[in-house]
């Protein structure tokens, strides 16, 4: 087994092997929720924040990443939850977006082209992950967990997921 | 210090009540996507809570958790807004009563964000993306039901009659709000609630909805005296601690 010695670049590389429970063929690199990895000689600390306040993933994710750096030989990993600055879809990676994708959720727009908070507001134009077309709708802005939106393409009729922009 | 704490619990109660009565819906909506939705806008409202109580629970000490705070308090104790326990009523009801409370939530976020406590600055940073959501679709519902067909319209008009007067505790401050007011660890709420007037107003407008004309409004919650309705809520959601003390999954 790789033991990996106070490198902090080895040990976010490490950590892009825990994935999110809910969309498992995101890390949590490309989610963009581990904030810092500090690395002492009595402790290591990582800082993790939620996507979604209620996110139900986030203790799984907590015991994920201290069995995965207790393998690698790290015996006291302390684990800090941050609320502020708030996670926001920007911080996913373009990796993890074109990953998204592949897997059938439509992945998040910029932030700055919608945050269009009027009422009943023209839906945001999301292309449809499996036919590109850009003719789709929303059903929902609420979907099966707490990230996402309900969409359909009108042309290819396919339900889809859209990890709304957040 | 007593008083951050119990304008802490304050938060975390409404949210956590809401939660609890929003979560009644859980396989009851109207239609599987507003289900959904209202059970998506339960577990936001269910994370602040956790968030609140957490921050409550390192203030408090002496082995407090969120799962003693929320599962351990009597009714008495709850100081959640009077608004949060009352019952769902029909589905107008439940629309009505989250929008009231997205619209507090959004606007008194908004001004958190700035207050000289960080941790309850940086839990409305981050619920303040969430309430947005809430406001937004609970605002269209209310436009939608209200100004929607004859019974719509009727319902609301209903729900509007039973919930009225429990919107205008959210400012009516408590002594303790008033001591963090005073010392200017949270903003004062007076803009907050013509501002909230005005969005409320709006928003019944554009729904054909009419405010009712009394001016009285009912207070205690925040202090602890509630309506007949929290004491069965707590004794369903606090059953299984109470039943086997220290029980866990």
């Amino acid at each position: 087994m790789e033991i990996i010695n106070n490198d902090t670049a080895l040990i976010w590389k490490a950590l892009e092997e825990v994935k999110d429970p809910e969309v498992p063929v995101l890390s949590i690199i490309d989610l963009g929720i581990v904030r810092n990895v500090v690395v002492s000689d009595e402790e290591l600390i990582v800082t993790i924040t939620p996507t979604y306040t209620g996110c139900p993933a986030m203790d799984m994710i907590a015991t994920d990443i201290k069995l995965l750096l207790a393998g690698r030989g790290f015996k006291k990993v302390t684990i800090q939850n941050i609320l502020s600055p708030a996670w926001t879809t920007d911080w996913m990676s373009e990796e993890g977006k074109q990953k998204l994708k592949e897997y059938g959720i439509a992945p998040p727009q910029p932030r700055q082209q919608i945050c269009n908070n009027d009422l009943f507001a023209p839906n945001e134009a999301i292309p449809c992950p499996r036919c590109n077309s850009y003719h789709t709708r929303r059903i929902s802005e609420f979907g099966s967990t707490a990230c996402k939106a309900l969409y359909q393409c009108n042309d290819c009729k396919e339900p889809f997921d859209y990890f709304k922009c957040h | 210090m007593k008083e951050i704490i119990s304008y802490t619990l304050y938060l975390a109660d409404t949210n956590l009540i809401l939660s609890q009565r929003n979560g009644e819906w859980c396989g009851h909506g109207p239609i599987l996507e507003q289900d959904i939705a209202m059970t998506n806008i339960t577990l936001d409202l269910l994370g602040q809570a956790r968030n609140f109580y957490q921050y409550a629970a390192t203030l408090i000490g002496n082995g407090a958790t969120e799962d003693s705070l929320a599962y351990l308090r009597t009714e008495r104790e709850f100081k959640n807004c009077l608004l949060a326990e009352q019952p769902n009523g029909d589905w107008g009801q439940t629309i009505l009563r989250q929008f009231f409370i997205s619209q507090y939530q959004f606007l008194l976020y908004n001004s958190l964000i700035n207050c000289k406590d960080e941790q309850l600055s940086a839990i409305a940073e981050k619920g303040l993306k969430e309430v947005t959501y809430h406001l937004r679709w609970s605002s269209e519902w209310v436009i939608r039901l209200g100004d929607g067909t004859e019974e719509s319209h009727r319902r609301m008009t209903n729900a509007l009659e039973a919930l009225w007067t429990y919107t205008g505790e959210f400012f009516i401050p408590a002594a303790y709000e008033q001591f963090l007011i005073d010392n200017g660890t949270i903003p004062s709420q007076d803009e907050l609630k013509l501002t909230y007037q005005e969005n409320i107003n709006s928003i019944l407008k554009r729904a054909n909805l009419n405010p009712p004309s009394g001016s009285f409004m009912q207070k205690g919650g925040k202090t602890g005296i509630h309506t007949e309705h929290l004491g069965p809520l707590l004794a369903e959601l606090q059953y299984m601690q109470r039943t086997y003390p220290g029980a866990e999954w």
